[in-house]
């Protein structure tokens, strides 16, 4: 009696357990095949740029067959974009303009955060908050005004005038999340420090620099995005080639009236997008983690 | 490194010097010495990123104010006269009427989108996962103004890839950027293929956040996949989603990019946007004055929007130190 009784209760757990399995095992699977069908769908563009730029300009032109494969792949446009001397000096001013832009904005982000974390002075509150709402501010508020006051310093058309000005698009986001990395670092660790005799900037380089780097890497990929594919500031204050970076220089130089050189335009597409997604795959994690730290973290 | 220490000391005796000489060193005032060096050398610290603020964001935006209130060769004061102005001319009601539709399209389907994704995420495990996540960050990474070039090629008029498609299946070519409906539909349509994955991101870590035993106290109380999802999941995110909702409509409210280089705004302004409208016044025609007051049209939104993102922040701090 009680073995029956035992042995039906088993055999339902069994049943039911299977049941939840393969119920487990067709959301896997639907998963997976929901998932493949956006990843198709989301890779269309980069997909394509690829194809059209192993195209040759006659390929184009001819206009037969299907525009999504390419009959005779050719590095014709890349080798001609990598001895074409503009775009050598866009991509030199990309590189110049980001290197100085994102060490700029890491080491005033790194020093306002750890002041503002941990030492803190009169009105230490309201300055996060406004740094906070800096970062709400989008580019396309206050383009107009800073023209003039580009202008107005001489830097209109010159390429400094955006290292003077990508930092503030970049600096509150990575203070931002620095203040977040820094309160979260023990506070016996620099009280003990303190006590050792060491000074704030020793505290600062020794003990939250090294314990804070993932969260440095995460402010440093954000200001390497955000001044390698600005696209308005650049537009509205260059305007000859010798200044321009990659994002107008491709569209300016490229685009000459109605002829598009298409092949041209997406290799050099390609290769202005290589550096970021290079550093994407090594370091998403970290950039992932601290972007959304920045909101879940507060 | 040591000018900067000799920097500090120098503050710090600065101070000192400004103090009543009190002979003896009582422990309470050097533990106050102490206190004002230390806010001292916290303000130095901050100083480059206040100068930053102040000179380039908080300068600014009072000079946008006074710039929108000149004339077009910014010399004599007009008033509210370009803000009237502006109100009453068709063009720019229009754009009012396309950066809200823009903005609020783009960021529901951004939003739903991501969720789906982030729950299509949630389910794959770990290791997959990432290479899932990344794949679908793709357009993400890809700098806009560049991804957008690509886009514009495949609704080219004369060799588009898409009408390429639609034809083999028998349909009309559709002229993509030509008629103004569709092109607003192809400005949404990018700024969600661009957006998505940031959404999908924020909700898929949120996702992780929401504690195993909730879910399996729901399943003990016999809830369904859709219960579960209403009642535990969404109200748990629910202060997640507010905050990210926020922020892309902040973002997507200020777009350029797409707009300005998929249809500069036409055909006939049926796809302008504050900021593509605001360039073309006040940089490419050259009425700076009016530029900005049509960019300053942006900033009631904003603040508004801007409120709540912070509120829910703080709320959202104040729970979990709580």
């Amino acid at each position: 009696m009680s073995a029956t009784t035992m042995g039906t209760a088993a055999s339902r757990a069994a049943v039911h357990k299977t049941s939840l399995h393969r119920q487990r095992l067709w959301a896997l699977w639907g998963s997976y095949i929901a998932l493949a069908v956006f990843v198709v769908i989301f890779l269309v563009p980069p997909f394509y740029t690829l194809i059209t730029s192993l195209k040759s300009s006659a390929e184009i032109s001819a206009q037969t067959g299907s525009p999504w494969l390419v009959k005779n792949p050719t590095f014709e446009n890349f080798w001609y974009l990598l001895t074409y001397p503009n775009f050598q000096t866009y991509y030199i001013n990309s590189v110049i303009v980001t290197i100085l832009t994102v060490t700029v904005s890491m080491v005033i982000s790194v020093l306002a955060a750890f002041s503002l974390s941990r030492m803190g002075f009169w009105g230490s509150h309201v300055l996060s908050t406004g740094v906070f709402l800096t970062y709400l501010i989008p580019p396309s508020l206050l383009f107009i005004p800073l023209f003039q006051i580009v202008g107005s310093i001489g830097l209109i058309n010159s390429v400094w005038s955006l290292v003077l000005l990508y930092p503030t698009l970049a600096v509150p986001f990575c203070t931002w999340i620095m203040i977040g990395y820094f309160s979260s670092i023990p506070r016996e660790l620099d009280e003990a420090a303190l006590i050792d005799g060491a000074s704030y900037l020793q505290i600062l380089t020794k003990i939250f620099i090294p314990v804070a780097m993932p969260g440095i890497i995460a402010a440093t990929i954000f200001a390497f995005t955000v001044a390698w594919g600005a696209f308005l500031y650049p537009l509205a204050y260059l305007y000859t080639s010798n200044q321009m970076v990659l994002t107008v220089g491709i569209i300016s130089d490229l685009i000459r009236g109605d002829v598009f050189q298409w092949g041209k335009i997406m290799a050099a597409c390609l290769l202005a997008s290589l550096p970021p997604i290079v550093i994407y795959a090594f370091l998403m994690d970290y950039y992932v983690a601290g972007l959304t730290a920045g909101a879940t973290k507060g | 490194m040591e000018g900067w220490d000799g920097m500090a000391d120098g503050s710090a005796a600065a101070i000192g010097m400004a103090a009543p000489l009190s002979g003896e060193k009582s422990p309470a005032t050097s533990m106050r010495r102490l206190a004002r060096r230390k806010s001292t050398i916290a303000f130095v610290m901050c100083l480059p990123l206040i100068l930053l603020i102040v000179g380039f964001v908080i300068y600014p935006a009072f000079y946008a104010l006074w710039l929108s209130m000149l004339n077009k060769k910014m010399t004599t004061f007009v008033g509210l006269g370009n803000f009237a102005f502006l109100l009453k001319r068709h063009t720019f009601q229009l754009v009012i009427f396309q950066s809200c539709l823009f903005a609020v399209t783009a960021v529901v389907l951004k939003a739903f989108i991501g969720i789906i994704l982030a729950h299509l995420m949630h389910n794959i495990p770990g290791t997959n996962q990432k290479i899932w996540r990344g794949l679908l960050l793709v357009p993400w990474v890809i700098p806009l103004a560049l991804s957008t070039l690509t886009w514009w090629w495949m609704f080219d008029p004369s060799y588009s890839a898409f009408n390429w498609i639609l034809n083999q299946f028998g349909f009309e070519n559709v002229p993509w950027l030509g008629v103004g409906g569709i092109a607003r539909a192809c400005t949404i349509a990018v700024n969600v293929w661009f957006g998505t994955p940031f959404f999908m991101i924020m909700y898929l870590a949120a996702l992780k956040s929401v504690p195993e035993q909730l879910y399996e106290a729901a399943a003990i109380d016999g809830a369904g996949a859709m219960q579960k999802l209403f009642f535990v999941t969404l109200p748990m995110m629910r202060n997640i989603i507010a905050i990210t909702v926020l922020f892309s409509l902040i973002v997507t409210f200020a777009e350029f990019d797409i707009v300005r280089i998929l249809t500069a705004g036409g055909p006939q302004d049926m796809t302008h946007v504050f900021a593509t409208y605001a360039f073309q016044v006040g940089i490419q025609s050259g009425d700076i004055p009016l530029g900005a007051g049509v960019s300053l049209f942006m900033f009631p939104i904003l603040a508004v929007s801007a409120f709540f993102v912070l509120r829910g922040v703080t709320q959202r701090t104040k729970d979990i130190a709580a």
